[in-house]
């Protein structure tokens, strides 16, 4: 990995932010009337003294890039301003509901990385029946987006097998472990089925690979050319697509907690773009694409020193 | 098959491109195809066939099972549920397909002024893609929401750009292997201008490639619109569309009433993966690829 490869991708990673940064500020201006009364909570009558104590406290009357320099040079010290509509500086509002997504969308993780690779390792080392059985199930699982998923499973859980909470994100660890369970399977089945895919291909390919071949023929015992060859080199795409899952359950978490009334920052930011409330959805958009952004950088910068042909093809 | 004889068919294919084998029937595909039909149909017609007027309140009548006279039963305020479906199919698909026709239209623009122009012009779009890119549609679409208020605009404005950058890339490639073919540059030593080389051959070329994609791409847009309803932030009530419908559903699945929320998202999900089938299908005969 060249000092030049990373270097590209941390500018990226900069440039990104600070772009979202500039396009979700924007966003104010492009809405009709006066951009203050976002700010406020579109859905009622502000007075005009409130207003006016907005335009000087975000410098809407200034120009544009200073206005916004002015909003995301604090929020890169931490100051998110505060929101009209909960009474409550923004900051403290996602940092009390910041837990709930991190508990969540972690525990996905999980479920992707453990589930997706074990069973997409199975099928492709057993082949045969297994491999058809996985392949079949982890195709249906792709294709079932979150907000169905949920659905599904308060039926069968609330409905036929009281085992799981459907309702709230629960107290203590296996509170929260038990609370968290169904909306983390309605979050990654898709996931879970998308890294299976691609795990057992990368799995078939190098186990019909020539090396694979001639290790077997110099006599390596079959768990040793599975452990040394096949997975070590299979490990590369692996990492790289459950990266991207990752990265995408951060960016769907929001559709989960919705669904299963976890009061976590997705749900906060839907709430708070249902009352127009601006300065909430503002600091939550950016705080997601920022995560957004450096998990996927980040999967970027492991899989090229994992792999340095990825650098490679990511330049030409 | 030897390794020669593999080859002597590579070439024997290449020589009589006319008369290429038609591909075996494909009854997938098919069929795929017949579901996008039906219910491209009932988003046009749908109104007429709905049995019932999908608004029509029956208080004596609320969250019935199935029935003669409500063949998928009543939700919570005693609407038929078909007729809700069928009608929904209007609002449910527009949404999609105006999002895949402004991102297929914009992003091939994109796409082959960057394979055309190269250089700076290239590295300017790959850059805003990545930029585009590191933005996730849905957060965009709840950004967009808060601005303009909910209702569909805001989402479909929101998800059209972040569409962007998965047709771009695909038919920027596509673009730059043909903007390379020797049949470009005769035209070009012939004097065809540049207007011209691109509506009339590059377009035409490309054309399987960008209906391939608006196809899948018209699954995934479909889930997005979906999602974005079902969190409240898309069509509002009491317009019938079936990502609302399964979240209006959802409090009655707690009182053992799921009809509503599980026959809207069967319909989704049905109508995704025939959208889905049917891109590979058309991938596989137009591009010759996919598995």
């Amino acid at each position: 990995m060249s000092p030049a490869f990373v270097a590209t991708r941390l500018a990226t990673l900069a440039v990104t932010v600070v772009i979202a940064g500039l396009a979700i500020h924007g966003a104010l201006f492009l809405a009709p009337g006066d951009p203050a009364t976002l700010l406020v909570g579109g859905a009622r009558k502000p007075d005009p003294e409130v207003l006016a104590q907005i335009h000087r406290e975000y410098h809407l009357d200034d120009p544009f890039l200073q206005s916004w320099w002015h909003w995301f040079g604090n929020c890169l010290h931490g100051d998110f301003g505060k929101s009209l509509v909960y009474r409550d500086s923004v900051g403290h509002l996602v940092a009390a509901r910041a837990g709930d997504t991190f508990a969540l969308v972690g525990y996905a993780a999980v479920l992707v990385l453990v589930t997706g690779t074990l069973a997409g390792t199975l099928a492709g080392l057993r082949g045969g029946r297994t491999e058809s059985f996985v392949t079949a199930v982890t195709a249906g699982a792709m294709a079932i987006p979150t907000f169905i998923m949920s659905v599904l499973l308060i039926w069968v859980f609330a409905v036929q097998l009281p085992w799981f909470p459907v309702y709230g994100s629960g107290s203590g660890f296996v509170g929260t472990l038990t609370h968290l369970t169904l909306p983390a399977v309605a979050l990654a089945v898709s996931w879970v089925g998308y890294v299976a895919q691609v795990t057992r291909t990368s799995v078939r390919t190098e186990l019909r690979s020539e090396h694979v071949e001639t290790a077997r023929s110099r006599g390596v015992p079959e768990s040793v050319v599975v452990r040394r060859h096949v997975l070590r080199n299979a490990s590369g795409p692996i990492f790289a697509v459950s990266g991207v899952g990752v990265a995408g359950l951060i960016a769907t978490t929001a559709v989960a907690e919705q669904a299963f009334g976890i009061g976590g920052l997705g749900a906060l930011m839907i709430e708070a773009a249902g009352k127009q409330d601006l300065a909430v959805v503002q600091a939550v958009a950016l705080l997601f694409v920022v995560v957004f952004v450096v998990v996927n950088t980040v999967v970027d910068l492991v899989s090229a020193a994992l792999d340095p042909r990825t650098a490679q093809k990511g330049r030409a | 098959m030897s390794e020669r004889s593999k080859f002597v068919d590579k070439e024997i294919r290449i020589v009589g491109a006319a008369d290429k084998p038609r591909p075996p029937r494909d009854r997938v595909t098919t069929a795929a195809a017949c579901v996008v039909g039906l219910f491209l149909l009932l988003a046009v017609f749908g109104p007429l066939v709905a049995p019932h007027d999908p608004n029509a309140v029956d208080p004596f009548n609320v969250n019935a099972g199935p029935s003669g006279a409500h063949l998928l039963g009543t939700d919570d305020t005693g609407r038929d549920i078909l007729s809700r479906i069928i009608c929904g199919t209007r609002a449910s698909l527009t949404a999609p397909a105006l999002v895949v026709l402004f991102s297929t239209i914009a992003g091939t623009l994109l796409a082959l002024c960057a394979a055309w122009f190269g250089g700076w012009a290239d590295r300017l779009v790959s850059g805003l893609l990545d930029v585009v890119f590191g933005f996730p549609g849905l957060i965009m679409a709840v950004l967009a929401a808060a601005v303009f208020g909910p209702g569909p605009t805001a989402p479909v404005i929101a998800l059209s750009i972040a569409y962007l950058p998965l047709v771009t890339r695909v038919v920027r490639s596509a673009a730059m292997k043909e903007r390379g073919l020797p049949y470009v540059a005769a035209l070009h030593l012939l004097g065809a201008p540049t207007h011209r080389i691109w509506l009339r051959h590059l377009l035409p070329n490309l054309a399987p490639l960008v209906l391939v994609q608006a196809t899948i791409g018209f699954g995934y847009a479909l889930l997005d619109v979906a999602a974005i309803s079902f969190i409240g932030l898309g069509s509002q009530p009491p317009d019938p569309e079936w990502g609302l419908m399964v979240s209006n559903g959802a409090p009655g699945i707690l009182a053992g009433q799921p009809q509503q929320s599980l026959y809207a998202g069967l319909v989704v999900l049905v109508v995704v993966v025939a959208f889905n089938l049917l891109g590979s299908g058309l991938s596989r005969r137009l591009l010759g690829e996919g598995t």
